[in-house]
């Protein structure tokens, strides 16, 4: 039951988008949000449009987890949708006592909605295509000028790295007891609100307390393995780039490129 | 009162390249009153299939009917079926949450609407039944040792009174004294109260001294499914399925090989033993014999 909500939902396949450094693809993905908003017309969507859907097609991942990211932030859209196509002055076309939509809100509500799609579809490419670890590992060596700013770059990546660990061993603990709970006559699901809540307490009791161990287990395996942080650290599969890297940020620069010279030119 | 799973399929995140097929037309009759032994190799969907029983999860495929009725009917009520199968899962300690012992066992009765004095009644008989003393009845779960939280997390299902009792490895990260003397009182609740037992293991030696009936388990799908003796027959088919058969096996087969007139299906300690006096024309008194079964 809790096993279908992916968090890191990396899906593996063979692709070259796959085999791409991960900062190839981080970069990648920021250029590509900044390019969906740097375009402003309808053709330049088109053109945005042509890249991910090509980009998804590289990927070999079905399509319709590319769409799964969606349904997270349909709330949203439908709000941002809603107040663009009422409050945008402009020529009314639509009237119900104080509320008017205008053509402009419409045109605005339109561009908003491809932007934000294309956002998080943008991402989600990425996501899928990147094991969490990669990603970190990615991020880390990104943020690596940060250090002479005495960031601590290194330990927010272990940290991260850690979290994301650890988010599916304790949703599958999470699971495990639920049933242990329901098969002790717990019920999860009827009662109004605070019944719900006191019928809670039988699965995060011990959730909390496995956490706490766990947390603790790492924290000795790690000393026990004389961690001391990043300081002369190396890694057992240092980042490092291939041809087929320049030649993709080549080309996601020449697609910045296009929708810059698009917004100069007024496409 | 019985279960029987009729082509029962289940597969994991079907769809997805995720997708493993966990069990495979499984047809199974667990009847009153017996006391088996699932065993298996890690992913062999035992603890998979063991989760049917009590409907906390559903098949993909195929039927399972409890005193005849198809539990996945649209009218049927989980709950009563999962009072009357009882799932006590592996590191049950994990489970624990109340203040003291006595109100962690009082959770299941509470649950099926036993009022406070009656869910006690329960719970008490349940924790005297595993071995807890009364000393530790107002103690926090956590402060127990390892077999004393698992006896306690035991007894919590066992207050619900099950008609069938389900164990996942109960012996799991227990040493042998605490694996004998939680399998012995295992043993005794069958006799006690008449409940039909399924055990769940790895390791044969924990299971041939008790079960009269073993299924093995290997790739999702029933490999045996017969009297010990039987099962262990097949001693060469199990080690392909990275199973063993208990030790005893092997010696007496030896033995046979080497020409001594003895009974290779012996499964316990004590009948190879005994076997073993006749092959050699010996016989010993009976308290001899006691105190040689209790080292083994």
């Amino acid at each position: 039951m809790i096993r279908d909500i992916t968090l890191g939902q990396y899906y593996p396949a063979n692709s070259v988008l796959h085999r791409l450094d991960p900062r190839v693809k981080f970069v990648g993905t920021l250029l590509f949000i900044i390019s969906v908003f740097v375009f402003n017309t309808f053709p330049g969507y088109g053109v945005a449009t042509i890249f991910l859907v090509a980009m998804i097609g590289i990927s070999k991942v079905p399509v319709k987890f590319m769409f799964k990211g969606l349904k997270a932030i349909f709330i949203i859209l439908l709000i941002t949708v809603i107040f663009n196509m009422i409050l945008t002055p402009g020529e009314v076309l639509w009237r119900l006592g104080f509320l008017k939509v205008t053509r402009e809100g419409l045109i605005m509500a339109g561009k908003m909605t491809i932007r934000l799609t294309y956002l998080v579809i943008g991402s989600s490419i990425m996501t899928l295509t990147t094991t969490p670890n990669q990603l970190t590992d990615g991020l880390e060596s990104l943020m690596g000028p940060l250090k002479k700013i005495k960031v601590p770059v290194h330990e927010i990546s272990m940290m991260m790295s850690i979290a994301l660990r650890f988010i599916p061993i304790l949703l599958e603990e999470t699971d495990k007891i639920m049933k242990a709970q329901i098969a002790r006559g717990a019920d999860f699901e009827s009662g109004n609100l605070i019944q719900k809540a006191k019928s809670m307490v039988p699965l995060l009791v011990p959730l909390f307390i496995s956490a706490f161990r766990r947390a603790n287990d790492l924290a000795m395996a790690m000393e026990a393995r004389c961690y001391n942080g990043g300081e002369g650290r190396t890694q057992m599969k240092p980042l490092k780039y291939h041809s087929r890297d320049y030649i993709a940020y080549l080309f996601v620069f020449l697609y910045l490129g296009v929708s810059i010279i698009f917004r100069i030119v007024g496409i | 009162m019985s279960i029987k799973l009729e082509h029962v399929y289940y597969t994991y995140s079907p769809g997805t390249a995720y997708e493993i097929h966990a069990l495979e037309d499984i047809n199974l009759t667990i009847p009153d009153n017996q006391f088996i032994g699932m065993i298996g190799h890690t992913g062999s969907g035992k603890s998979t299939l063991i989760q049917h029983f009590n409907g906390l999860i559903r098949p993909t495929q195929g039927k399972i009917l409890y005193n005849g009725e198809d539990i996945w009917g649209e009218k049927y009520n989980l709950k009563k079926l999962r009072s009357e199968v009882g799932l006590v899962f592996q590191y049950p300690e994990h489970q624990l949450f109340e203040i003291d012992v006595l109100t962690d066992v009082c959770f299941g009765p509470k649950n099926q609407g036993l009022s406070q004095e009656e869910a006690e009644v329960e719970a008490r008989k349940a924790l005297e039944q595993v071995g807890i003393p009364e000393k530790l009845y107002k103690k926090s779960p956590f402060e127990l040792s390892g077999g004393q939280k698992k006896r306690v997390a035991i007894a919590g299902v066992l207050a619900m009174n099950p008609k069938i009792l389900i164990l996942d490895e109960p012996t799991a990260g227990l040493d042998p004294k605490g694996r004998d003397e939680i399998l012995d009182e295992i043993a005794n609740l069958h006799k006690m109260r008449g409940i039909s037992i399924i055990l769940v293991s790895h390791s044969m030696e924990d299971i041939a001294k008790y079960v009269e009936r073993i299924i093995v388990m290997d790739k999702g799908k029933v490999a045996f499914d017969d009297k010990p003796k039987q099962v262990f027959s097949h001693y060469k088919e199990l080690e392909k399925m990275g199973l063993a058969a208990p030790q005893i096996t092997y010696v007496m087969h030896a033995l046979k090989d080497r020409g001594m007139d003895v009974d290779v299906t012996a499964t316990t300690v004590e009948e190879a033993k005994n076997s073993i006096l006749k092959a050699l024309g010996v016989s010993v008194p009976k308290n001899e014999q006691k105190n040689l079964t209790d080292d083994n």
